[in-house]
Parts: C-alpha cells; structure tokens; sequence
C-alpha cells in the first residue's frame, strides 16, 4: 500500500490528517502489518485532553501490544467506536475506516513538525 | 471431542453419599439466600473416567517423552515422590490443627538444605511459584531499604530475562530499567555502571541467564552494586545448573528465589502448582514472610518477626510441593546433587555441539544447562514455530520458542540431566531431518503437525470471537 | 538414587563430541574462587529408606482424629475418581499447555474448569486459576485498582485474618491505601462502610460466608458500593457454600475470587490450593493469570488455545496484568473432576449435609450451655462462646477430637469464642461426643 500523499507522520507510527482544527489520527499501514492481526483495541475517553507524545490506547494483536501514542495536543472529540467490535478494520483499511480518534487542536501549526510522505518513507526504510 | 457438559443426561450423579444422620431441619436458610439453579454436569462414575482418561490421551508429558524445553526444566520426577506426598500424614494433615510436628520439621529442614544448597542464611518456603518468589524477594527488597530510611525505585535487569521480572517490579511499585546484554551474551558491564544510581534498589539477574550462559563477570557486577549501596537479587530458575558447584550466596547474590519444582523435582502439573522459595542473607531474615518456623528444646514452632512483609499467601506455602523437594533432596544426597548439574550441563554441551552445524547458534560458548538456536538464514520461509510444530510429529516436544527475546526466533534447548545420550541422539537425528525438509520439502515443516488430534489452532479467531465457557445450546 | 541414565562410557563419548576432557572442564566459565567442593547434605538414600524417612516424619503429624476445624481450609470427602484422574501422569508431567496441539486433554479441561466456576459464581468469564484464595483476593485488588484507576481499597474485617494480611502486604507493595471496614454483631458494618467508602474507592472487598462462617448481606452492600463507582470484590473461602447459596454474581458482583480446596483437594497443610479468579465479560482485559478459549483449526476442528496471552508477562512484561506465570492447573483439574462427579445433584447432597449437621452440633452446642455470639445465618461454620475455650480443647484433644479454632488470638473481644467448622465427614456420634465433653466440663 502506497503512503497517502496529504497526511503528516509520526516516529511512532501514526498519521495525523487536518480536517479544519480537527487532526483525525489512526496508525500507519507499516505499523498494522509489523502487528499482524489486530484483536483489540483499547480507545480513550472522548472529552479528554491529550498532549503530543502521550499514550492514548491500546492495541493488542496475537503476539504483542502496542501503545498508540497521541502526535498532537488537543481536546478528544471523537472515538472511533465501531473498532471495538472490528478491530481488523485497522488491518483492512488503515487511512480510511481504520482512523483511532479526532483530537480538535489547540495549535494547527503542530501538525507542521510532523514528517511529510517522503521523510516517513525513508524513516521506514532505514529502521527496517 | 465432546465436553463433559454434553455428555450430561439428567438424574445421574458419579458419587453416593451416606444418609443425613442428624433430624433434618427445614428453613435453615432465607430463601433469599437460596440459588435455584446449579449448572453442573450429571453424569456417572465410569462417564467422568472415561471423559477425563481419553482427555489424558490428548496431552504429552515428560512421561510420555523428550521435553527439551528451555528454562522450565523437564526433567523426569521420580515415582516416589509422588507416593510420599501423598501419605495421610501430609495430606489430612490441617494447617491450623496441633500434632504438626511432622510438617514443621520437613519445612524447618527443607530451608536448611536449601540454605547450604544456596549458600543463603534464612529461607521461606511460603511463595506459591516462582513469579511469586520475585514478588516476594522485591518486597523483601523494598522493605529493607524503608527500614533503612532510603528510598530506592529502581531495578535493573537484563533484556534477556525472563517476562516475569519486569512484571514483578511493576508488581512491586519499582520501575525496571533495562540494560542490553553484549556480543557474549552477558551483562555490558560498561552500560549497567552507567544506570547504576543512588536510586537502584537492586540488579536483577538470572544465573545461569537464559542463554544458558553464566556471567563471567559475576563477582565484578556484584561487588559493583554493592559498592552503589543496592542489592543483587537472583532468580533462581536456572539452579539446577550449579548445584553441589557454585552457591549464589558466595557470588554475592543477596536475595534470590527457587523454582523449587522445577529444579527440585515436582512435576508441573499442566502448568502448576509449583512452589517458589526464597533466600535470603543474614541482614534481610527479619524481612521475610511471617510465620518462620523455628527451632526449641526440640520443639518445632511458628515464629513471627514484627518487621516482616506480611504474608504473600494464606498459611505456609504449598506444602505438598517441599514434601517432594524434601524427598528428592534426601534421595540424591550430595553427591548426586552434584551430578545432577554435570550431566544437565553435559547434556546441553553435547546437543549443542551436535546441533551447531545444522542451525544457527548465535552464542558459540561453553553453555550450562540450556542454550539458544535461532532461525536465521533458514529458508524457504520457515521459522522457528514450524520447526516446533514439526517437532511434535515426530513425538518430541518442542523447545522454548521466540524467548530469550534477544535471539531472533529463539529455540530455546535444555534436555536435562535425566535424560540418556540415545535419547539425545535420536533428538539430534530428528533435528537433522527436519533441517533436509526444510530444504527439500517445505510444506511438511510449514503445514505441521500432520498427526496430532488437531492441527494449529486459530489464535486470531479465538481472540476476536471470545469463548471462554461452554453454553448450552 | 540419582535418576541420572548415563554412563561412564556414555559420558567419555560425549565429552569426546563437544572436544573437553573432563566433566569439570564445562564449568571452566565459573571463577574457580567460586567452586565449591562439595555441600553439607547427608548421602543419598535409597527408595526404600526415603519412603521409611518420609513415613517417620509424616507420622509426628496425627491425623486419624476427627475434626472440627475450618478457617479456610476444608475437609471434604474426595472421591476415587479424583485422585485416579489426576494421577495420570499425561496430565501431571506436562507443562503449561503453551503447545496447543498436544495440550488438548489439559486446555479442554480448564474449559470445563472456567465453565464451571462461571456457573458456581454466577460469573460470565474464570481464568485458569490462582495460587490460593488470598493471594487471588489481592490481585482483585490491582485489577479494580486498574479498572476504577483509583488506589483506596476496602476490606472487611470479617474476611479471614490471612487474607488480609495478604491484602495489606499486596497493597502496601503497590502503593494502594487500605482501609479496613469494622465488623458488628460478626458482619460487615454497613454504617461502617457507608461511613468511609468514598469516590475516591476503587472496590471493597467482602467474604461470604465470612471468616466466622456467617452470611454478609451482600445485597445492601451492593447497593452502597456501587452508587460510590466502587467496584464489589466478593470472596468465597469455602468453595461448597455455592452448591447452596445463592451465587455472588447473582448480587452483582464485579469480580469474585475464592478458594477452591473444598472442591476435591486436600487439606494439605495448607497447600498447595487452588484460588479462583472471575469477573464480568467486560473487564476480561485485566483479569491476571491464564484464559482458555475455544477456536477451530484449519479443518474446521474444534480445539482450545491459551487465550489472549498479550495480557500476560511473558508479552507484556513490565505492564503485564500480573506477574503470575505458574497457577494450580492440577489442582484446578481436581476440582473439575470433583463437581463433575459430584454434578448438580451431589453437590447439593454436600452442601444439605454440611449445612444441617453444623446446625445440628450449633444447636446442641446451645442447648448444653454455650453462648449465642453472632445472630447471621451461617452455612457450615458458625461460632459459639464457651467458659474457657482453651480447657474445652484440651479436653476434646484427650478423646480424638481436634476441636474448633479458637478465635481470641484473631480478635480480643472474642476471647473464648471458638470457630467450628462441621462437614459431610462429622458424623452424629462425634457431635454428640463434643457437646458431652462440653456438658462434662462443668
């Protein structure tokens, strides 16, 4: 799968995508399939404020577990529910149905810091 | 095959009971209190052998052959122990009923024998398992540095130790700090003086560790964190490569725990029970869970210290287990203590060394008990869970697989000492075949097993679609 | 005895493989400082002689006098089949059943196990066990701690003495503040614990029936905990009660932890027992210890797996559930094999047993002059008030009897107060004798 062009990047593994101040983050397609078949997820309080670099939930697969770490600071408006009963959908479709949260942005311009496209492609490539 | 649930036919029942023999009184009970439904199975007597015999029929034991796997050290458990731990005198024997005698003297000598064993000064016996013995041993830790007024919230362990350390320093409110082992296998020497702090309360290691490996740099580390005002403590797990040749207490080990069926000789039951001492020296005994038992005029009686850490179970601790250590001890004596760990060491040398051309091994080094192959360079895209999985057609069980976590796709290998060089040598044979079918028929490694009751198991399925008790249709 | 099959030519040969000359040379890694010469434990003994030693030792223990005792461990009468079944050594010899496919005998019974248990508690998911009752009810504290994200716990002061201490040295590792609730008239206060229970509560923590046999209203517990967000840990010590009483999950427990010894093991002076561990569907994530789940294999098979082991420590090491690794699975196969024989209509038959034989001896007891202490309705242990508690042991131990536990050393105000525990093993005529010597001390 090819890394969406408009979306910004985390070292840990995540997409941010600015809809307004609203950043919708989920994880990379990398990430779900250095995980395999993901079982469960373990999703934060809507309501909640989260700093960049926190940990906001879980995600468990067969073998392992991963934290998902929030690459913005903000207020959580929204939880993606429906992975609660399919979690594979993060398998099936990670920059679309598979999003994790919406956080509503205290500052727009963080999403600046994060790497584009390429600088992610090439970080994947040399951690491998 | 069927549940017992599905076996049920209503009215039969597997045991009789005699007569009330007192006036039945009705009302005892509100009805409030009552339940009215009980969902048992019914069924009778030669129904629950049959179930539970053909259910046996579907397992593999050390008693059913090789169990080479690493770390949970499979030996074979002499018969005997099994029939003195089930003499009435033990077995009816109340935990808070007087004439234990006979239980308190086992115990009040079974930490003795440890003691000597370890090189250690005071033992409880109260920990369940060995996980539980960390737990014990941290708390024991904790205390001794409140008692001196310092708090310490670190522990530091290798990354290669076993999962349930990190888990009981958590456990225990301690935070872990993970140092790297280096191209040998062992603690980095320079990497573990760079996190040692005023706030380390105690390095955590396990000897030999799970390379199968015994730090040569022992004594250097210990005299290192001593010098730092903090504590070594030991997990025992892998004792039963130095017995009768080093004591952990004369490395400098402060605090350890044994597996003591493991290395003593309890067969692990399907996954328990086990018991999980722990050692201590001298200035950490009054620390230990209360009771200990002591020794007047002859008498055998529960002592409690007021600075204990409580206690970590009801009662004394699994008592059926230190009947077998006990007997297995006094059966080998020290002699065959000693020969206990030249021939599981020797063991391990020698499939290693038979191994080595066949799979990669990552360590090449004199090795204890145990030692690690990993995948590596294998090919045709198989990895260590179907060299596992392959094992169990050829009617062995499998090696500890993907743990240490250092090793890529570990095999983890410990024959044990009461295992013969034919076994060994067709363990080999097989090893050795399985490595040509890699090469030359893949599928029958990666489509393995071929021939158990059923084949791999859908762990994806099992975690999205819990179920985790039968119901009724 | 050393069990070791090798011989001297088969070790020469060896040696000879992995390229050393001696034994000795294999622990050439060992600082030489640090070998020992040898270890000051008598010479080895052989199975006739180890079988005479251990049946020396085992015989300072008596245990042909009949019983009253209880207090968290029970004697119950075992049938054959339990021991037959567990003594196969397919079961006994393996290791925890991490190989599914040659485990299956082992993880189907735990399925029968954690079905059960679910049934006995009215819980909807068990794990594969604990190591014993307290050591279980102390974990349920860091799972509602994990849960609630709160750090106070509560405890009755009528949950068995060692249970708590267990509880108080759990806590105290973990840094959670425990406030024990006062007990009146032998239960729990509800003024009490209306008193100190507070938002900030992540559960509390209640035995039923409680340390002197008697039955919590656990109803109006449930009412005053759960309107805190508190979460209810209710623990059942003798695991028979629940053949009769209605279960804890019936009242609303959130999870319920227990000892499971009564069901077919052993007094065994203390151990090894088997904790039992359940809780509702919804917080399976933070239950310690092993789950068994059913799935298929590639054929469409049915077959069971150690389940959602991410929560365990060998994945998650330091942010693992727990740190438990070994539990009791053989003892948990005892207890399986227990009510499977028993079934529904036996354990009843158990439980109606116990329950009017210890009224029968409680009434007796009353009628020959012992004090009424606590008005709850109790199932098979109950406690009276006698003169001198000490004396009327004493005299019971001069005729075979091992008499009630003694209840001063637990609680000064009920000094000579004796707890007794009566069973399916006391028979009439031993009741009778108790309540004669007791009408005899005069």
């Amino acid at each position: 799968m090819e890394t969406p062009a408009d979306l910004r990047y985390s070292k840990e593994h995540e997409w941010v995508k600015l809809e307004g101040d609203v950043a919708i983050i989920g994880i990379t397609d990398f990430a779900q399939k250095q995980l395999t078949d993901i079982v469960f997820v373990e999703l934060p309080d809507k309501g909640r404020g989260v700093e960049s670099g926190k940990q906001i939930g879980v995600i468990e697969s067969v073998k392992s577990v991963s934290d998902i770490f929030c690459p913005v600071t903000g207020e959580i408006v929204e939880v993606n529910e429906a992975l609660q009963d399919n979690p594979d959908t993060i398998n099936k479709d990670p920059y679309g149905e598979g999003w994790i949260v919406k956080v509503k942005l205290a500052d727009k311009t963080e999403v600046d810091g994060l790497m584009s496209t390429e600088d992610y492609d090439r970080f994947v490539s040399e951690s491998k | 095959m069927k549940l017992i649930f599905e076996k049920s036919r209503e009215g039969r029942c597997g045991v009789s009971l005699p007569e009330l023999d007192v006036p039945l009184r009705k009302g005892l009970l509100d009805s409030e209190l009552v339940r009215d439904e009980l969902d048992l199975p019914e069924v009778s007597e030669v129904d629950v052998i049959r179930h539970y015999t053909k259910l046996s029929c579907r397992n593999f034991g050390v008693d059913s052959g090789f169990y080479p796997l690493g770390s949970c050290t499979m030996k074979y458990n002499p018969k005997v122990n099994e029939d003195v731990s089930r003499y009435s005198g033990f077995i009816d024997c109340h935990p808070l009923q007087p004439y234990n005698q006979g239980c308190l003297k086992l115990m009040y000598h079974l930490e003795k024998m440890l003691c000597e064993i370890c090189g250690m000064d005071a033992f409880t016996l109260q920990p369940a398992a060995g996980a539980h013995g960390e737990l014990t041993g941290l708390m024991i830790i904790k205390a001794y540095f409140s008692d001196k007024g310092e708090i310490r919230s670190k522990i530091i362990t290798p990354d290669s130790s076993h999962g349930t350390n990190p888990a009981s320093i958590s456990m225990c409110g301690f935070e872990t700090v993970q140092i790297n082992s280096d191209d040998k296998g062992q603690v980095d020497i320079g990497e573990l003086k760079e996190v040692l702090d005023s706030n380390v309360a105690a390095v955590m290691l396990t000897i030999p560790n799970t390379l199968g490996i015994f730090e040569e740099d022992i004594l250097e580390i210990t005299r290192l964190v001593h010098d730092n005002g903090s504590l070594v403590y030991m997990d025992g797990a892998n004792m039963n490569a130095l017995l009768g040749y080093v004591k952990p207490g004369d490395m400098g080990v402060d605090v350890m725990h044994l597996n003591l069926h493991k290395t003593f000789s309890t067969p692990h039951g399907g996954g328990g029970p086990g018991a999980g001492p722990v050692g201590v020296k001298r200035d950490l005994s009054k620390f230990l869970p209360n009771p200990s038992i002591v020794l007047n005029d002859d008498i055998y009686e529960f002592s409690n210290s007021s600075k204990s850490i409580g206690k970590v179970r009801a009662f004394y601790g699994s008592f059926g287990v230190m009947v077998k250590a006990f007997s297995y001890i006094r059966a080998l004596g020290s002699e065959g203590l000693r020969k206990v760990s030249e021939n599981a060491v020797l063991n391990a040398n020698y499939l290693k060394e038979r191994l080595k051309g066949d799979y990669n091994l990552p360590y090449d080094s004199l090795c204890k008990h145990e030692f690690v192959l990993s995948d590596e360079g294998l090919p045709n895209g198989v990895a260590t869970l179907d060299i596992a999985k392959r094992l169990l057609d050829y009617g062995i069980h499998p090696m500890t697989v993907y743990f240490p976590l250092i090793v890529k796709g570990a095999m983890m290998i410990e024959p044990n000492e009461t295992e013969s060089k034919e076994t060994l040598d067709n363990f080999v044979d097989v090893m050795k075949k399985i490595r040509v079918e890699i090469d030359n028929n893949p599928s029958l490694v990666l489509e393995a097993p071929s021939n158990t009751v059923v084949k791999r198991l859908d762990a994806v399925k099992a975690a999205r679609e819990l179920n985790l008790t039968y119901k009724r249709e | 005895m050393d069990f070791i099959p090798n011989t001297e030519s088969d070790r020469e040969e060896m040696l000879k493989v992995i390229g050393v000359d001696t034994v000795s040379d294999l622990f050439g890694d060992i600082p030489s400082s640090l070998l020992t010469g040898g270890l000051r434990i008598p010479s080895g003994l052989s199975e006739m002689e180890v079988k005479d030693l251990l049946r020396k030792i085992s015989e300072k223990n008596r245990t042909e006098f009949s019983s009253f005792l209880g207090a968290g461990s029970y004697r119950h009468f075992i049938p054959s089949v339990v021991n037959h079944i567990i003594s196969r050594s397919e079961f006994y010899t393996a290791y925890t059943p991490y190989q599914p496919e040659v485990s299956q005998g082992m993880l189907q019974a735990i399925y029968e196990y954690q079905t059960m248990i679910c049934s006995l508690t009215g819980m909807e998911v068990a794990n594969a066990s604990m190591y014993d009752g307290a050591s279980a009810l102390a974990e349920s504290c860091i799972m509602a701690a994990n849960i609630t994200k709160k750090k106070e716990i509560l405890i009755s002061n009528s949950v068995h003495p060692d249970y708590r201490e267990v509880v108080r040295t759990y806590c105290e590792a973990h840094g959670f503040s425990l406030v024990e609730i006062d007990f009146m008239d032998g239960v729990t206060s509800v003024n009490k614990l209306k008193a100190k229970i507070s938002d900030k509560t992540a559960a509390f923590l209640v035995q039923s029936p409680n340390f002197f046999g008697c039955i919590e209203d656990l109803h109006k517990i449930e009412q005053i905990v759960h309107s805190y967000g508190a979460l209810l840990n209710v623990c059942v010590v003798e695991a028979t009660s629940l053949g009769v009483l209605k279960s804890p999950g019936s009242f609303g427990a959130d999870i319920v932890v227990g000892e499971g010894q009564g069901l077919g093991n052993s007094v065994s002076f203390g151990g090894p027992y088997l904790g039992v561990m359940a809780t509702k569907k919804k917080f399976v994530r933070h239950l310690p210890g092993r789950i068994v789940g059913g799935t298929t294999d590639k054929e469409g098979r049915k077959g069971y797996i150690l389940n959602l082991q991410a929560r365990e420590q060998h994945i998650r090491r330091e942010r693992a559930s727990s740190n438990i690794c070994s539990n009791q699975a053989l003892n948990a196969l005892a207890a399986t094999v227990y009510m499977s024989s028993l079934g529904k209509n036996g354990l009843r038959n158990v439980t109606s047993l116990c329950l009017q034989k210890a009224h029968y001896l409680y009434n007796s007891l009353l009628e020959a002059g012992a004090e009424v202490v606590f008005s709850a309705k109790f199932y098979n242990e109950f406690v009276v008030r006698v003169e001198n508690a000490k004396k009327f042991n004493l005299e019971l131990l001069n005729n075979g009897i091992i008499g009630g536990l003694e209840l001063g050393k637990y609680h000064a105000s009920l000094l000579d107060c004796m707890l007794f525990c009566v069973t399916e093993l006391n028979t009439r005529e031993d009741m009778d004798k108790v309540v004669d010597i007791f009408r005899n001390l005069g």
